[in-house]
């Protein structure tokens, strides 16, 4: 008999007639034994003896498992054994053999079970030396261990530090139905760079801002939590909504941590009497909001001006807005129209046309259905961008007591 | 999500015959039952299943909350049954499904005609102070859950589909590499904790089902002691001392497993 596909050279031929199988086996570079049907090892190689201090006559008659580390026999008898009954050979089986003397040698096994000719299976099993690759491995594992809980702190950090940078809860406003949706970036690991607010100004007057810090990570963090309390603290000293970005440009521009920008929305509103909400507002380049109203038609309201935090002078206008009852003003970041399937974009057509057709009411309802939408169209997978959406609805009046 | 894609379920034999339900134990799925259970399939309605997180049982049943402690199992064998609306169920639990058949049978005697405990351990842990043999200490377990971890590649390696050795064997086709014992290795050490650190000494006296105890010859995971202390603490048992050893004679021995449990139902026709 030669190796499989070759004729036999002189080599194979000399060392055939040179190996004695005795010795091939003895001292072969492994342990190897044979066990019968219920795992008693009937045979047992040199070298099996050599490495762990038994003697031939201790081992034969004993069953394999109890040589093995009493949680590597649990393993054995609930994943060793019944593989090998099933499927006839397991491999690369992780265990540590107690020696002779009590120390553990951790070693690699491999076994088959072979037909006998005389019915009798038997199991051959062959064990190798694994004592650094063991080492080794368990270094891995802590690694592995170690870099999992780090992996759990980052995204448990990421979603305190984004729970900070936006409200906890949409506040309840006479005559304005307001709702919002946020979704962040992939699974959530990074902070976004989006962010809303809604707040009371005074006793009829509510600031409202959306924007989009670029970029995402802790450079965008420092920009949305300035971005967010600075228009906190300026919108009460100023009814100008064109004043509160100017100011936060200015306040970008002057921090010294970072070198970048964003877009924002900001509005005031206020209910006037017969229900309609009055707005004021700035867009310091970021996507103008959408006005639905009630027959489903979608406008583009308020003019766009320049990127804040970026360059000097600054360009911004300042533009009034009436929502009627029934009516809704939609606000979004670019995580919305954005949107990608493949090379295809959600756009801007989508969603206005998806406004058209909604005609959802209640304004937290359609934040959902927008947010869903743009989520959909990517096939539901890890989303590439975050996606912000405020709504502010003029609610139904209740009918004159 | 059915029961049936919930759970794998596998129904074999005579619509009108008693429902047998076969439970696997830690380690693997159903194909543990492969060589015991079609042998009931003439005279038996035979229910195989895979418990959450193993075979091919459905990834959306497992709950790891619900999951850490064997009631959850039991939970969801009480359903498989509900489910199937069987009655007059003789339940075979092998390893730790022996108890978890026991705490089904707690919950829901009116559905269990016999319980069969093959390899039954109420709890792994030796109790120093109750003078409890189990057989393990907790450093034992830990072992386990370190082998586990260790061989989270060899154990991969295992499920690779060449088989060998069973050419005389060819039911045993691509359908089986393809799921056996294929599982999770979070999930499986989950499953090992909540096996191993289980302590269910007290539940044994809530069965009142009828039950059959194999006990195999050198177990060392259920020793001889355990399976005296389950037959001793059940109401209503009969203890079978099987010649077959280690812990899985529905694999090692599937005649005389077979024939034990076929000896127990006919004498109680």
């Amino acid at each position: 008999m030669s190796a499989p596909g070759s004729e036999p050279t002189e080599g194979y031929v000399r060392a055939l007639i040179e190996d004695d199988p005795i010795e091939l086996y003895e001292t072969a570079p492994c342990g190897y034994l044979s066990a019968d049907e219920d795992g008693r090892i009937v045979k047992v190689n040199r070298t099996f003896c050599d490495w762990t201090g038994y003697r031939r006559d201790e081992l034969v008659g004993r069953r394999f498992q109890t040589l093995l580390a009493v949680g590597d026999r649990i393993f054995y008898e609930t994943h060793f054994a019944p593989s090998l009954s099933l499927q006839g050979t397991v491999r690369e089986i992780a265990a540590d053999v107690v020696c002779g003397d009590g120390q553990r040698l951790p070693v690699l096994i491999n076994a088959v079970r072979a037909h006998s000719p005389r019915g009798a299976d038997r199991t051959r099993i062959v064990v190798f030396d694994a004592r650094e690759r063991r080492a080794y491995e368990r270094e891995l594992l802590a690694e592995r261990e170690r870099a999992e809980r780090a992996a759990q702190e980052a995204r448990t950090l990421a979603e305190t530090l984004q729970r900070t940078l936006l409200p906890a809860s949409m506040p309840t406003i006479a005559g304005i139905d307001v709702g919002a949706a946020y979704r962040p970036a992939g699974d959530g690991k990074v902070v976004g760079g989006d962010f809303y607010d809604v707040f009371q100004l005074d006793d009829r007057a509510w600031g409202v801002s959306l924007g989009d810090v670029c970029g995402k990570g802790p450079g965008a963090a420092i920009i949305t939590a300035l971005a967010r309390h600075t228009i906190r603290a300026l919108a009460v000293h100023t009814a100008s909504t064109s004043a509160v970005l100017e100011g936060l440009h200015h306040a970008i521009l002057r921090s010294p941590e970072t070198d970048g920008f964003c877009t924002a929305l900001f509005l005031t509103a206020d209910v006037g009497a017969a229900g309609e909400v009055h707005l004021r507002m700035s867009a310091g380049g970021h996507h103008l909001p959408l006005l639905v109203g009630t027959d489903g038609t979608v406008t583009e309201v308020g003019r766009r001006g320049h990127l804040l935090g970026m360059l000097e002078p600054l360009r911004l206008h300042e533009d009034q807005v009436t929502v009627e009852p029934g009516e809704s003003l939609v606000l979004f970041t670019d995580g919305v129209i954005e949107a990608r399937r493949g090379e295809e974009l959600y756009g801007e057509q989508r969603l206005h046309e998806l406004l058209g057709e909604l005609r959802i009411a209640g304004a937290q309802e359609l934040a959902d259905a927008i947010t869903a939408d743009a989520v959909d169209f990517q096939g539901g997978a890890l989303t590439r961008d975050d996606i912000a959406v405020v709504v502010l609805q003029g609610a139904e009046r209740p009918p004159a007591q | 999500m059915t029961i049936r894609s919930r759970h794998n379920v596998r129904v074999t034999g005579p619509d009108d015959g008693q429902p047998m339900v076969f439970a696997h134990g830690f380690g693997c799925d159903q194909a543990m039952w492969r060589h015991v259970a079609p042998r009931f399939a003439d005279r038996y309605q035979v229910v195989l299943f895979d418990h959450a997180g193993a075979g091919g049982s459905d990834p959306a049943a497992y709950d790891p909350e619900r999951h850490a402690r064997l009631e959850g199992y039991a939970e969801d064998v009480v359903s498989v049954i509900e489910g199937l609306d069987l009655h007059d169920v003789v339940f075979v639990g092998h390893s730790v499904s022996a108890m978890i058949g026991a705490l089904a049978a707690a919950e829901a005697p009116e559905r269990f005609a016999h319980l069969v405990m093959v390899g039954p351990s109420p709890r792994y842990l030796d109790d120093p102070e109750t003078g409890y043999i189990g057989g393990f200490g907790r450093e034992d377990i830990d072992g386990l859950l370190e082998s586990l971890g260790s061989n989270y590649l060899g154990w991969s390696a295992a499920m690779a589909p060449a088989i060998i050795g069973n050419a005389d064997r060819p039911e045993l086709g691509a359908e089986l590499t393809e799921s056996f014992c294929r599982a999770d290795p979070e999930i499986q050490r989950r499953f090992a904790a909540a096996t191993f650190l289980a302590d269910n000494r007290a539940d044994l006296a809530r069965v009142r089902t009828p039950t059959l105890v194999l006990q195999c010859s050198d177990d060392i995971i259920a020793p001889d002691v355990v399976g005296e202390y389950v037959h001793r603490h059940l109401a209503e048992s009969e203890l079978v001392r099987m010649a077959a050893t280690g812990h899985c004679p529905n694999l090692s021995a599937p005649d005389e497993t077979a024939a034990a449990i076929d000896s127990y139902l006919r004498a109680r026709r």
